[in-house]
């Protein structure tokens, strides 16, 4: 009988290594590499908590998702670089300097990569960074409030994809460009003449032990490349970056070929502590450039916007030994480095090996001049010098690496639809695992750290296909998680996202839950326009703009009758929820606002501006259900035409019309 | 299929559960004072009236009561003030105030007025020293010299 079972085990196997190389959409074959006791792996109980916060890029949505693990359940959208109608993020007059850039305001961009703040290269729960790809942007989120405070714009640059990964004591964030540009401030060149006028500029962003505030410390003026991902180094390599580089060809057209053209292009070996050597000696040059710097006071509940006007820059060609380049096969995606800081993982995505580069033997080459030419004056060491070895036929089109903390790696394969495990030492495959379907990038808790947490790795998919209920042509992103506690990874659960996820990190609950913000303290409001308390409520007129200095308490505004508004007034009302309870949120709408509600928190202020365009009754209304009585918080504000001699008058339970009448008589 | 379940059993039952949580510094993260569920047993008045007291039960009147609470008897969301001293321990309005879950789940003259009121007496977050002042603050509504 036994016997039995293990020749059935065998085909078995023999089905996985099939399906391995050649995925099926058939849903039935993933039963063979489904953990058995997957739904009890996946089940958090009702009233329990995750286990992990799973921080999600939210791709093309500009957003971050906070997501549980190991069930899937997603717990919010954190709004970032778009417009986010639902909290009012992005609309109302505290947030909109959040979305300033040099261009003006920008309500969108595309979030590509979290960066979860870490001291000594392990995590610390403080801050997720992210960046914004299409208008260059790093933001950075309090894991506090689950905010966004504050974003910078980053300049000459074009594409911000190797981006926003951090040293090992958060000290920069880094802005690598993908598409090289000629300098702002001399832009106007023929798109032909890249070779001599576009650089690639990779930015150092320098982050506030204490406050988390963030400013570009200098910008390195590399030869004209796309930089593509990018890691520091932990540990021994700790005063290193490494990023990924394509597009060495230098071509302007038709990259699909002509960026691949090569059979090696480069990882960039940065020594920042060089940088900063140079930096202190004088050796940096101011440059004009315009970007914006957009910072939220908890304190305020305001954000400003300050646009900056020159940079730090650093010429490679004036700071030598601090820029290396080792080439990388064919045309690499992913740039990871493991836990010890020794080796650093390169994912050439048209390369059918994974070359993995080593720490010391970098550091002895650099030594011994062990050079093979230069690249624009960047001395190129020689690929078999710094190569600790080769993966050999690992899957097709590799991307991204994470690590488990037990020497092993775990590759995504885009083109083969895999995630592959493998020893660093000894550079052998230990197991393979289909996605479903075309996996990018992967995560394991902890997995970029000097110290994962292992446990799991979720795939990030590119493709759903017939994954979930189909929805049109627009489906849910899907997101797999897999079990890599034992030496066979095992599928546990399909999770959809939002957005297109791109690059995750999870963190345990334990590091975030803790410290979450509840309240707002109202005795520490200090907006410009806060109501501590109903008696301070009142309307004032200053010209044409009238300003309303409102409350909310369950379940009632004050004032809720407003009168004397005239068609060409602006009004803002300015909201205190006077709520000092966790999750008594209020919202506040206006019939025909063009622009969204916004949602209040217990003891902050928010200001909803509103341009009144038709004469009449206009009705304002609470928008979170807030208690029993919710429905009836209700208003009324009276529109009158433009020259009216209706006077201002406001009141919360009584009649304000009839009460200002009667002043009016006095008189 | 049915045959296949043994296989499963065997193939997953290897895998190990790393359960250690890791360390974390706390020195790193933001403090928050939470004021909740604290039950007050015992509270002492004394007379004259404290007027410090008086003074900051005041403000934190028309900060954090005065939406929902009159000074007269006029209920409004929550019931007036007036006469609040006469009707009610000291104690029980402390708990009112600081400890309202506990007070809504067991006590029979709480769980009445949320039958009137039909919203949950918030938590304003106020300190327990501070609830002594707005019992000052509320004698001092009542008369009291």
């Amino acid at each position: 009988m036994k016997m039995k079972y293990l020749k059935i085990a065998a085909s078995a196997l023999a089905i996985i290594g099939m399906n391995a190389c050649k995925p099926s959409a058939d849903k039935t074959s993933s039963g063979s590499f489904l953990a058995g006791d997957a739904a009890e792996k996946v089940y958090v109980k009702p009233g329990t908590h995750d286990e992990f916060y799973n921080i999600v890029s939210g791709g093309f949505n500009g957003q971050l998702s906070v997501v549980g693990l190991p069930s899937g359940r997603m717990l919010k959208i954190i709004p970032v670089f778009s417009q986010f109608a639902e909290s009012g993020w992005g609309y109302s007059e505290e947030t909109k300097p959040m979305l300033n850039t040099s261009h003006g305001f920008v309500p969108w961009d595309d979030s590509h990569h979290v960066a979860l703040s870490t001291t000594k290269s392990e995590h610390d729960g403080r801050w997720a960074f992210i960046n914004g790809n299409n208008t260059p942007r790093i933001a950075r989120v309090s894991l506090s409030t689950f905010r966004t405070e504050e974003i910078i714009e980053i300049p000459n640059s074009g594409g911000n994809h190797s981006s926003p990964f951090i040293t090992a004591n958060t000290e920069y964030a880094v802005a690598g460009t993908r598409f090289s540009v000629p300098p702002d401030n001399n832009a106007d060149v023929p798109i032909s003449s890249f070779k001599q006028n576009f650089k690639g500029y990779i930015s150092f962003v320098s982050i506030d032990k204490v406050t988390g505030r963030m400013g570009i410390k200098f910008q390195l003026k590399t030869p004209g490349v796309s930089f593509d991902l990018a890691r520091a180094g932990k540990g021994k390599s700790a005063d290193w970056f490494f990023f990924s580089t394509y597009n060495t060809e230098q071509a302007n057209t038709l990259l699909e070929v002509n960026a691949s053209q090569k059979d090696k292009d480069f990882i960039l070996a940065v020594n920042w502590k060089k940088a900063e050597e140079y930096l202190a000696k004088g050796k940096g040059k101011k440059e004009a450039a315009k970007y914006a710097h957009n910072v939220y006071s908890e304190e305020t509940h305001s954000a400003t916007s300050t646009i900056l006007n020159e940079v730090m820059t650093l010429d490679p060609k004036e700071c030598p030994d601090m820029l290396y380049f080792m080439p990388c096969p064919k045309s690499p995606h992913g740039c990871d480095v493991d836990p010890t800081g020794q080796f650093i993982v390169g994912s050439g995505k048209l390369a059918a090996v994974i070359p993995v580069f080593s720490f010391d033997k970098m550091l002895k080459a650099i030594a011994n001049k062990t050079y093979d030419g230069n690249f624009d004056g960047i001395p190129v060491l020689k690929y078999d010098a710094v190569l600790h070895g080769e993966v050999k036929k690992p899957g097709l089109g590799p991307l991204h690496t994470e690590f488990d903390g037990q020497g092993n790696a775990i590759t995504s394969f885009f083109v083969s639809s895999e995630l592959v495990k493998w020893n660093i030492a000894k550079l052998e495959v230990i197991d393979r695992v289909p996605t479903f379907y075309s996996v990018g990038h992967l995560s394991i808790p902890g997995g970029p750290t000097a110290k994962p947490y292992g446990k799991y790795v979720v795939a990030y998919n590119k493709i759903t296909k017939d994954r979930y209920l189909p929805t049109g042509p627009e489906l849910a992103q899907s997101a797999q998680l897999y079990d890599i506690s034992g030496e066979k990874m095992k599928l546990l659960l399909d999770f959809p996202t939002v957005g297109e996820p791109h690059y995750a990190e999870s963190i345990p609950a334990s590091l975030i839950e803790k410290n979450t913000k509840k309240i707002f303290k109202l005795e520490e409001n200090k907006h410009p326009y806060v109501a501590k308390g109903e008696k301070e409520t009142k309307v004032v007129r200053k010209g044409n703009e009238v300003h309303v200095y409102m409350t909310a308490i369950r379940s009632h505004f004050s004032p809720d009758n407003i009168e004397g508004i005239k068609l060409g007034d602006v009004v803002y009302f300015h909201l205190t929820n006077l709520e000092q309870d966790w999750d008594v949120p209020h919202g506040f709408a206006v019939r025909g606002a063009l622009n969204a509600e916004i949602l209040v928190m217990p003891g902050e202020t928010s200001t909803l501006k509103w341009i009144p365009t038709k004469v009449g009754v206009t009705p304002m209304y609470c928008t979170d259900f807030c208690s029993a009585l919710h429905q009836e918080m209700q208003g009324y504000i009276r529109v009158s035409p433009a020259g009216s001699k209706v006077p201002l008058s406001w009141g919360t339970g009584k009649n304000p019309v009839a009460d200002a009448e009667k002043k009016v008589a006095k008189r | 299929m049915l045959t296949l379940l043994p296989f499963f059993l065997w193939s997953c039952g290897g895998a190990e559960q790393r359960a250690d949580k890791p360390k974390t510094d706390d020195s790193v993260l933001e403090k928050q004072e939470e004021v909740h569920g604290q039950e007050v047993k015992e509270l002492a008045l004394s007379t004259p009236l404290d007027q410090a007291m008086v003074k900051e039960g005041l403000a934190i009147y028309e900060l954090k009561c005065s939406a929902c609470h009159k000074l007269t008897d006029e209920k409004l969301v929550g019931p007036g003030w007036t006469g609040v001293t006469k009707r009610r321990k000291p104690t029980w309005i402390v708990n009112m105030i600081t400890n309202v879950d506990m007070m809504l789940a067991e006590d029979a003259e709480a769980q009445k007025m949320l039958e009137e009121c039909l919203v949950r007496m918030p938590n304003q977050n106020i300190t327990a020293t501070e609830a002594r002042s707005l019992i000052e603050f509320m004698r001092q509504n009542d008369g009291e010299k």
